[in-house]
């Protein structure tokens, strides 16, 4: 290193002084807007507090026994877990196939795939409310579908049965085309010697597929597996629209319920509507939730994170 | 005749399949493009085709309307500015971690990355009482900061990726030239990170521009609103009216669509070289 070989005359030397311009202000955002909410959300869950004045009364682990004893909570657990369980199950495996049936380039796969990626673009809010509209039980396109069968289809969303596949088939039209992007980058990364190689020992075309490119983008896929379930878990934008049932005044839907829209509906909306006479709001925190029911799943984030911390996040998939 | 044996390869299987998904993901969009332009009665009847009448009186009534271009003007300058302030920041910070040598280098890279874990989603309350008591609630101000504060780590983690691929010889010689850390931030390292900061700037505007929640929390003057906020109050007056929504929708959809077509290639690079290298 030259810089520190240069003879450090005084205590602010050039590195000294770029490094007090350039990294305090990043760090102090970092930590005072995500870090630290992070560590209050952990602390606040131990005490009943309106979120007004000082916090004083220390109540231990009694929040937590009350979301777990609420009656909405086991649904919201068991919907949160067929979200996640779903989502890796029905868009990981479709990204596969379509991103193996797109991967030679040209002018028709290129808008093919920018069609299959458009949904990922498109704010929540709006595709959450396009699918309110397409499941709409009077003017809605699935109706519609159902009478071109001569079928009579359920309101989907007031249908305890089909209201979560769904919801499970929006995130799938959503999501799927950034798990394709993702699978596609990787397969384009496999040297072409090694599957020329293959196809001269005469090795079939599946063969190749399941026996040599999967394994070898197997990073990839714990990339897209990593960012589908943390997608899943935090679910909130694209199910509020669709939860609003009929236009009534905010009134969750229980059918619908995942983790997220569950503390959002009980913590932030309940409050904000009695602002003025401070109810005992704070009774527990959604990650503190979530990490507790979805132990396995934080595992495997905390491993991944470690992994993109120790690579850079650099040769994870390559 | 190469190129023809590759189309080849495709099999039924695959091509049916195609088209399936692409149908599956067309049917919806076309469907609110063109219900905007349906009375509601016909949206029963004629689900699928398109409209009777082009009579766009709708759209003008909206374009006209209280809130659409205020809401988008709203969303623009907050976007604007965490883009900004994204770029900024998260290329300072990327570069003394990618170029210079200091005690606790790794591990405030780390702290840096623990933001990848957490989403905005996660600590809504504690963020929200944070904004509150910095009195940063109800201004643009409070979302750009938490948004770029929330984006940093993905952003950060791209920077850094870029940086470390640059030349190293380059960086050296500046050094050997007695040129200072700053000056090669300014005068080597940004010049040639043009892409990479395309690719920032893009995914911090598309995560500003669809943000739904941080808005949602600490708006609460109607005028400062952003528009996924200004289209559910629309949806909230309007309740069932699909067509006026749907129009709606479709006038807020259209600058993302022609945005994504636009800064596709950044966003695909963004993808494919940054975070998931291929």
């Amino acid at each position: 290193m030259a810089s520190t070989t240069k003879p450090a005359t005084k205590f602010l030397d050039g590195r000294r002084f770029t490094l007090l311009i350039f990294l305090p202000l990043p760090v102090l955002i970092f930590a005072v807007l995500v870090v630290y909410p992070m560590v209050d959300a952990a602390l606040f869950s131990f005490y009943d507090w309106n979120g007004f004045g000082p916090m004083t009364d220390f109540v231990g682990l009694e929040n937590y026994g009350d979301v777990l004893s609420h009656r909405h909570f086991p649904k919201a657990v068991r919907n949160t877990v067929i979200i996640v369980v779903a989502s890796l199950a029905l868009q990981l495996p479709l990204a596969m196939w379509m991103s193996l049936a797109l991967i030679e380039k040209s002018w028709g796969v290129n808008a093919i795939r920018a069609l299959f990626f458009l949904p990922f673009m498109l704010a929540e809010i709006a595709t959450g409310l396009i699918w309110r509209f397409v499941y709409d039980g009077d003017y809605g396109i699935l109706p519609a579908i159902g009478d071109v069968f001569g079928a009579e289809l359920p309101y989907v969303l007031g249908d305890k049965v089909w209201v979560m596949p769904a919801i499970v088939l929006v995130i799938v039209w959503k999501y799927f085309g950034f798990h394709m992007m993702i699978y596609i980058a990787a397969l384009q990364s496999i040297s072409k010697e090694v599957i020329e190689a293959a196809q001269l020992d005469g090795v079939s075309k599946w063969k190749i597929i399941l026996h040599i490119k999967i394994p070898m983008i197997k990073s990839a896929i714990m990339i897209s597996v990593f960012f589908a379930m943390i997608g899943a878990l935090q679910l909130f934008d694209l199910i509020f629209p669709i939860n609003r049932w009929r236009a009534e005044p905010f009134k969750p839907h229980h059918c619908k319920l995942s983790l997220s829209i569950w503390y959002h509906t009980h913590e932030v909306r309940l409050w904000r509507f009695s602002q003025r006479a401070p109810v005992r709001w704070l009774r527990c925190d959604h990650p503190d939730i979530q990490t507790n029911i979805v132990i396995t799943g934080v595992n495997q984030w905390l491993e991944l994170a470690r992994e993109m911390n120790s690579h850079g996040g650099n040769e994870l998939a390559s | 005749m190469a190129r023809a044996r590759k189309r080849n390869e495709l099999s039924w299987g695959q091509r049916i399949s195609l088209l399936i998904v692409a149908l599956f993901i067309i049917v919806p969009m076309f469907a609110t493009a063109v219900g905007g332009f349906k009375e509601v009665g016909e949206m029963r009847t004629n689900p699928f085709g398109l409209p009777n009448s082009w009579d766009p009186h709708k759209f003008v009534e909206i374009i006209n309307g209280p809130t659409l271009f205020p809401s988008m003007w709203n969303s623009l300058v907050v976007a604007l500015g965490t883009v900004v302030l994204t770029i900024i920041l998260s290329s300072m910070a990327a570069f003394t971690f990618a170029h210079i040598r200091f005690f606790g280098r790794k591990m405030l890279m780390s702290f840096m990355l623990l933001g990848l874990l957490f989403p905005a989603a996660t600590a809504v309350l504690p963020l929200f009482l944070k904004l509150r008591d910095l009195g940063l609630l109800d201004t643009h101000l409070g979302i750009i900061l938490a948004q770029t504060a929330f984006s940093l780590s993905f952003s950060v983690l791209l920077f850094h990726n870029f940086f470390s691929e640059l030349p190293k010889e380059l960086i050296e010689a500046a050094r050997m030239d007695n040129c200072s850390d700053t000056k090669i931030y300014f005068h080597i390292t940004l010049p040639l990170s043009l892409p990479i900061i395309a690719t920032v700037g893009v995914f911090a505007f598309v995560a500003s521009w669809n943000n739904f929640l941080l808005p949602l929390i600490s708006l609460n003057t109607p005028e400062k609103y952003s528009w996924p906020l200004g289209i559910m109050q629309f949806r909230g007056e309007y309740g069932t009216d699909w067509s006026r929504i749907l129009a709606y929708l479709t006038l807020t959809i259209l600058p993302a669509i022609v945005f994504f077509l636009a800064a596709q290639r950044y966003i695909i690079s963004g993808l494919t070289g940054g975070a998931v290298k291929g």
